[in-house]
């Protein structure tokens, strides 16, 4: 029988110094934090993070240094704006980075699922999107009649895709409940390999396929691993399951504040295995207690 | 005009909702309260078609003020991350966005102050900026005018594209390039100088032309020698406004919450 189950630790085994990773969700929605976390803490370097939306997954990899380039189109916390460990890294110049547009990045993305070099696009024309020096961006002219000269948005193909889900069976049918899916589809079928971190592993029968079959974005074929991760997406959300934990979130912002208040936070909550992080955080209960935010 | 004492939030607000008068049916994108307040205002009086959100993931039948609700809004759509590309890059949007930096052409920066490689200081990130700008109409809001904000250069970011002939590979930007108003705390401009040169088109009350250029690290052009001023609320406005933002988010914009006549004042 086909059993794709791994713990967080099995998946983070199987990636490598140098590798490009990209990280599903959108700032504070559905990131897959515990397998964050485990990269933090484990001695991995050099990565290329692929995030184009970004929140506490680049934060928490900028501040353990494990970026040595990041993709991205912004890093924010949302509620609040400004996500604090992303900004002393890049304010020291700590890695390489490609500034995107968010409809540019899905647009790699979704070149990359279609196995396509690249696709068309206006989007970064007339900005310093394209003159940056991470990428050497080049233009195709339409060949019908308006030809008009249009951006070559690359294909964007991570080694590995990560990210947060809500259901799975251990074939790795997988459902992502919440009324937004982002765009973690178009990542998975972007990368080479893709891992799933998800609430809850249970038998397919019980994903009630029929009834959701609209959360199902990928075939299992493109799923290579998944775990099941309680809480894997806290401190962010993963709604309906449970809300971001915006009191955390403020504790994480100031832990930016000096190296000593860094120090804390990471023996706190990233060195840690992570049923001691779950019963820092309050434990599940109080998670999915948590309060609708306000946008 | 009317004698009801107003808020200078309160007069943005109304030069905010101004900018989807003649829109249509478009999705109308306020980001921070005074503009998102000032999108409910077009959609009750004078824009009704205009769409708007709850500022996460849904199109409301009525708009959505800032802060806390008392009641789950009235969902008319769904306004998922996929589906506002699709919508912003079919043309019908209106944004009226807050960068940090503008510029002469209109060229905009929210990602980072400085060198881009090791910059002073790290925002946002272009975010959806770059794509929003050549697809549909933009306007702005800036609660504070000064020369930070409107630099005399370029901006040290172009996230937004403008009318800078000198960024475009053919002199052309694409034709969905629209830059409309610019709302401050002292005035509000146009692109409707000669070349796309930004204009004053009416000057809040108690404000001076020499004050707003004073402020602004560029020449800005005049709608015409005597410039107006930028109409007061009405009470009916102000009643509407009071109803969007029950919790009173638009007093705490500016500090001190100034009145919106300082000739007045």
């Amino acid at each position: 029988m086909l059993d794709k189950r791994m713990t967080v630790d099995d998946i983070v085994d199987q990636l490598s110094d140098g590798m490009t990773i990209g990280v599903g969700g959108w700032a504070t929605r559905r990131k897959p934090m515990a397998l964050i976390r485990a990269i933090a803490r484990s001695n991995l370097k050099d990565l290329t993070l692929m995030a184009g939306y970004g929140g506490p997954d680049i934060g928490m990899l900028a501040a353990t240094g494990k970026i040595r380039k990041l993709v991205f189109a912004f890093a924010s916390l949302d509620h609040y704006p400004l996500e604090p460990h992303f900004r002393n890294a890049r304010q020291a110049g700590a890695f390489e980075v490609l500034e995107l547009d968010e409809g540019l990045y899905h647009w790699g993305l979704r070149a990359g699922a279609m196995k396509l070099p690249f696709l068309p696009s206006r989007v970064g024309i007339g900005t310093d999107i394209v003159t940056q020096d991470g990428f050497d961006f080049k233009y195709v002219t339409s060949p019908y009649g308006d030809g008009e000269e249009l951006l070559a948005m690359p294909a964007l193909v991570p080694d590995v895709a990560l990210i947060h889900a809500h259901r799975s069976d251990e074939r790795g049918n997988i459902l992502t409940l919440s009324v937004d899916a982002l765009f973690d589809e178009l990542l998975v079928r972007a990368a080479k390999k893709s891992y799933v971190t998800v609430e809850k592993i249970v038998p397919t029968a019980e994903l009630d396929m029929k009834a959701n079959s609209r959360f199902n974005l990928v075939e299992r074929a493109m799923i290579t691993g998944v775990a099941e991760a309680p809480l894997g997406a806290h401190p962010t959300s993963a709604a309906p399951d449970y809300q971001l934990d915006l009191k955390h979130i403020k504790a994480y912002v100031d832990s930016a504040a000096s190296p000593e208040a860094w120090a804390d936070y990471k023996a706190k909550y990233i060195d840690v295995p992570e049923a001691d992080y779950q019963a820092a955080i309050g434990g599940a209960d109080v998670v999915k207690q948590l309060p609708v935010p306000i946008y | 005009m009317t004698d009801t004492p107003y808020s200078l939030a309160e007069l943005v607000i109304v030069a905010c909702a101004e900018v989807w008068r003649d829109d249509g049916e478009v999705m109308a994108t306020g980001i921070g309260p005074l503009p998102r307040i000032g999108a409910g205002l077009a959609k009750l009086t004078f824009a009704p078609a205009i769409q708007t959100t709850d500022g996460e993931a849904w199109y409301t039948s009525a708009p959505v003020g800032p802060g806390k609700r008392t009641a789950e809004p009235e969902f008319e759509g769904i306004a998922n991350y996929d589906r506002v590309f699709s919508a912003l890059w079919s043309g019908k949007r209106h944004a009226l966005v807050g960068p940090v930096q503008i510029d002469r052409y209109g060229q905009a920066n929210i990602s980072v102050i400085g060198d881009h490689k090791k910059p002073k200081a790290a925002m946002l990130g272009a975010r959806g900026f770059p794509g929003n700008s050549i697809s549909h109409p933009n306007s702005f809001f800036f609660p504070s005018h000064n020369k930070r904000a409107f630099v005399e250069g370029e901006v040290d970011f172009v996230c937004m594209a403008g009318y800078n002939p000198a960024r475009y590979r053919n002199g052309q930007p694409p034709k969905g390039l629209d830059l409309r108003r610019i709302i401050t705390n002292l005035c509000v401009m146009d692109f409707g100088g000669p070349d796309h040169q930004v204009r004053v088109i009416s000057l809040h009350p108690g404000v001076t032309f020499e004050e707003v250029q004073e402020n602004t690290g560029f020449p800005l052009a005049k709608i015409t020698d005597e410039i107006p001023t930028t109409p007061a609320p009405t009470a009916e406005q102000l009643e509407i406004i009071a109803r969007i933002d029950p919790n009173n988010v638009r007093a705490s914009v500016f500090k001190d919450n100034p009145a919106g006549d300082r000739k007045a004042a």
